[in-house]
């Protein structure tokens, strides 16, 4: 991939981030559907193993919750997106020179 | 189909990060061998898409959503088990970062999008691709597999929820089942899509095509 090519395919998975992501249907998952439908859905209330910064991709403290879930967006597709890259230049394979 | 915490019993979330970490284990040995240098940004930017679509919940019947998995798609550029690393990669971000999908339920849901979902649907892709020759058999390839990863890793997850004792199966499997059959025509277009506009860009990105 060029460098052009890379930076084009951050910048829209960034796009959908921060500009999609706000419209996202706010509609319980599948997953959720059926735990409703079926009357597990409390089995999961009140058992977090672990406290997390951003839950539920919406940054706390702001106001604006359009613009907290546009930054959750960013932030996660560049951590993720660095994360990917990094992890896979770790394991590639040496090239013969 | 992040499973929370709370939904697994002990003895099943714990057998499944047992599971996933071996997979995993595995897929970073059979990735260290063939991982060549022009992937090395792909998996990045692959990872970041399939992050960034997660995100993008539409709607489908009946006041439920879904969103991307992406496992196939990730398989489809950057073969199946560096695909299942980057679907484990943005499950383990998802779940540390942004609730979503329960630390203890990590390893079940690494086990059924990254492994099932995506190394499964790796593999109907593959045996399309050997039936059907060409961009058509890509095309065509993705599409099934990538309705049936969704399908497979949806039933995986009643599996185990039926396994604790949460839900008895006969009724979570064709609950789950169905409505990741809605969900997976989803997975299907957006698959399609983004496969159909490399193959005609960067047909040399999708996985030993050519």
């Amino acid at each position: 991939m060029h460098k052009k090519e890379i930076i084009a395919g951050l910048l829209a998975a960034l796009f959908l981030a921060f500009f999609l992501s706000p419209f996202a249907s706010s509609f319980p998952d599948g997953l959720e559907r059926v735990a409703e439908d079926k009357g597990f859905l409390e089995k999961g209330e009140g058992v977090l193993t672990f406290p997390s910064p951003v839950p539920d991709y919406t940054f706390p403290n702001q106001s604006n919750k359009g613009l907290a879930t546009s930054m959750a967006g960013l932030t996660g597709t560049l951590i993720v997106f660095g994360l990917g890259y990094g992890l896979a230049t770790f394991l590639k394979k040496k090239e013969p020179r | 189909m992040h499973i929370p915490d709370g939904f697994l019993s002990t003895n099943v979330w714990v057998g499944l990060w047992v599971i996933s970490a071996g997979f995993l284990s595995f897929c970073v040995q059979k990735t260290r061998q063939i991982l060549k240098d022009k992937m090395v940004p792909l998996m990045g930017v692959v990872s970041a898409f399939i992050f960034a679509a997660q995100m993008l919940n539409f709607p489908v019947a009946g006041g439920t959503s879904g969103h991307l998995l992406g496992g196939v798609l990730a398989a489809v550029l950057v073969g199946p088990w560096a695909g299942a690393i980057v679907i484990a990669c943005v499950l383990t971000v998802q779940s540390l970062i942004f609730q979503d999908g329960g630390l203890t339920a990590l390893g079940a849901n690494i086990f059924n999008m990254s492994i099932v979902g995506t190394i499964g649907g790796y593999f109907i892709y593959r045996i399309i691709t050997k039936l059907i020759r060409k961009d058509k058999g890509v095309l065509i390839g993705t599409a099934v597999a990538a309705w049936i990863s969704v399908v497979i890793a949806s039933s995986a997850c009643a599996l185990e929820l039926a396994l604790s004792k949460t839900s008895p199966l006969n009724l979570v499997l064709p609950a789950m089942a169905g409505v990741h059959s809605l969900i997976g025509i989803g997975e299907m277009l957006i698959t399609l899509l983004v496969i159909g506009f490399v193959l005609k860009v960067r047909p040399d990105l999708i996985y030993k095509y050519a």
